[in-house]
């Protein structure tokens, strides 16, 4: 059985130039080991590739019980270039969590 | 002792009556007190810039006096500094306008300090630039620069402060600065003394962006609810001379101060957590904890500090092609065909019409539309169910007349496409792109103007 992300953590997306940013958290902390685990680089990777990302950077904030991503090159030019209407990528914290993932347990 | 700093606009575009439930806030702290005001985005300054162009005494924060009026009288009274950007491309015509303010608020001693040293614009090929990670412009290929300049840090804002300033306007300097600044100067913290720097540089960081610390940007019905979205409280930090900070805001307003808010702000447009950069600080936030004291009042610690950088982080702004957009809905029984049917004559004519170096994207709103790549639609959910669907065509191109052209075809289809299409609108801008550079902080020299007060002019 899948669920969306959304369920189990929250985001905020950030930009700079052509690179995202997104924060991720649990709502409860004793699931913050299975979001590292459902958040690996080639999970996010996949989920953004239709936007040409290039790279994802994962660090880890175990105090927070939260995950920082960063991904090159997912905003196609960002507010410089992109046709995109959300040129800052401000809603892809929204694609984030709509991420199929396996409930934790 | 406790230092307290409020945030009265996190953006250029923010709400003009956030300062004043902040401002009574303050009064009631027996604290050194200051507020800040950030309105300066990316692009805003070069903005700014193209309006001083046209008009010499244009170019500062066009809110400037919607943000102050109702506040400025009070802070001068009670000895609440203010600090903001909005001198955007022009501190010396803000420093004028909230002059003329005070002035006809019974404040005409005020002692108002201008920033300059950020507008690099002049001296652009004299200085030894080096890139900025991830850039991938050469800053000597830049044609039709409008703007450059250089983030400064909170050293001559504490310099400001120093000589007396009630007012420190200023133009581009980095957002954590404007509270850097006075929680320095109160706590006369060393310059080299990295941790508390750090800690300074974060309160600012939490702050800056107005109410996102606050519940702003964080309400999602049913799973964050958010209490009084109308009267959101813009947030306050409390920050003690060994760094402890604690954010909150004010009394009787509508948001919500959590864990759960000030971690999504902590985050907020970070990327390495372990060396957040600032001109003042390297931010280490790996070990940085938050904890709910009580409501709406949240203490963050932990943070560390390691020296501040050699070069300074330069944005330069220049013009570059246009843009030109338009759209057109199609609603009720097979709307999705139709609006899908007009995408492709649409691109068809185009591509009898216009140049093959025409930048062009096509969405379907209320099917794809943000979520999907540039240069293609690529999700196709929901197709049956959408009904009500707005076709959108973005394009680029370096003339002007291509990209008028082309919107005008989706304007066409009023009368030669699909049955069914109306709400037509379509708009052209002047493209204005930036780019990223570091320079030597030796060659960036900021200076201190003061305006009136006892003893000046």
């Amino acid at each position: 059985m899948s669920e969306l992300l959304h369920r189990y953590a929250h985001a905020r997306a950030g930009d700079k130039g052509d690179r995202l940013s997104l924060g991720v958290f649990v709502y409860q902390e004793d699931h913050y080991a299975w979001l590292v685990e459902q958040l690996s680089e080639p999970n996010v990777a996949a989920l953004f590739e239709h936007r040409g990302v290039s790279h994802v950077t994962r660090y880890l904030l175990p105090h927070l019980k939260g995950v920082n991503l960063v991904l090159d090159d997912a905003l196609q030019g960002g507010v410089n270039g992109a046709l995109n209407l959300d040129g800052h990528g401000k809603t892809l914290s929204a694609l984030l969590l709509s991420m199929q993932v396996t409930p934790p347990t | 002792m406790t230092v307290v700093v409020g945030c009265g606009a996190g953006f250029s575009g923010d709400r003009t009556d956030a300062a004043r439930p902040l401002v009574d806030a303050l009064m009631s702290y027996d604290a050194p007190r200051a507020l800040m005001f950030e309105t300066l985005g990316e692009r805003t300054l070069a903005a700014a810039q193209l309006r001083r162009i046209k008009d010499p005494d244009s170019g500062d924060e066009p809110l400037l006096e919607e943000f102050l009026s109702p506040v400025l009288s009070d802070c001068l009274a009670n000895h609440i500094t203010i600090l903001g950007n909005f001198g955007a491309a022009n501190p010396t015509a803000a420093c004028r306008r909230i002059q003329q303010l005070a002035q006809r608020l019974g404040h005409s001693q005020a002692c108002l300090a201008t920033i300059h040293g950020d507008d690099v614009r002049d001296r652009l090929h004299a200085l030894d630039w080096q890139a900025w990670e991830g850039e991938k412009r050469s800053i000597s290929a830049l044609e039709q620069v409008v703007a450059a300049n250089v983030y400064l840090g909170a050293d001559a804002l504490i310099e400001a402060m120093a000589q007396g300033a009630q007012v420190v306007i200023t133009g581009r300097v980095a957002d954590p600065s404007l509270a850097l600044a006075p929680l320095c100067y109160y706590h006369s913290w060393a310059g080299d003394d990295w941790d508390k720097l750090a800690a300074g540089a974060l309160a600012g960081h939490l702050i800056e962006c107005g109410t996102q610390v606050t519940g702003g940007y964080f309400a999602d019905p049913g799973v964050k609810e958010v209490p009084g979205m109308a009267s959101l409280g813009y947030p306050l930090v409390e920050v003690e001379r060994n760094g402890r900070l604690v954010v909150t805001k004010p009394p009787g307003t509508g948001g919500l101060v959590t864990e759960q808010t000030v971690k999504e702000q902590l985050l907020y447009e970070i990327h390495n957590p372990g060396a957040y950069i600032t001109p003042d600080v390297v931010i280490d936030l790996e070990h940085v904890r938050v904890r709910q004291l009580t409501k709406d009042r949240v203490e963050v610690t932990g943070v560390r500090g390691k020296p501040a950088p050699d070069r300074l982080k330069t944005t330069v702004s220049f013009l570059d092609g246009y843009q030109g957009e338009a759209e057109i809905s199609y609603a009720g029984p097979n709307a999705f065909a139709r609006a899908n049917l007009a995408r492709e004559t649409l691109r068809q004519r185009l591509a009898l019409r216009c140049p093959a170096n025409l930048r062009a994207r096509f969405d379907l709103i209320g099917i794809s539309s943000v979520f999907d790549g540039d240069s293609q639609l690529t999700a196709q959910t929901l197709q049956d169910a959408a009904n009500d669907i707005r076709l959108r065509l973005a394009v680029e191109h370096a003339d002007k007349s291509v990209v008028e052209l082309a919107t005008q075809e989706l304007l066409a289809l009023y009368c030669c496409g699909p049955a069914g299409g109306g709400g037509v609108r379509r708009h052209h801008t002047q493209r204005l792109k930036t780019a990223s550079y570091l320079v030597p902080r030796q060659q960036v020299a900021p200076t201190v103007t003061l305006h009136g007060g006892e003893g000046n002019e």
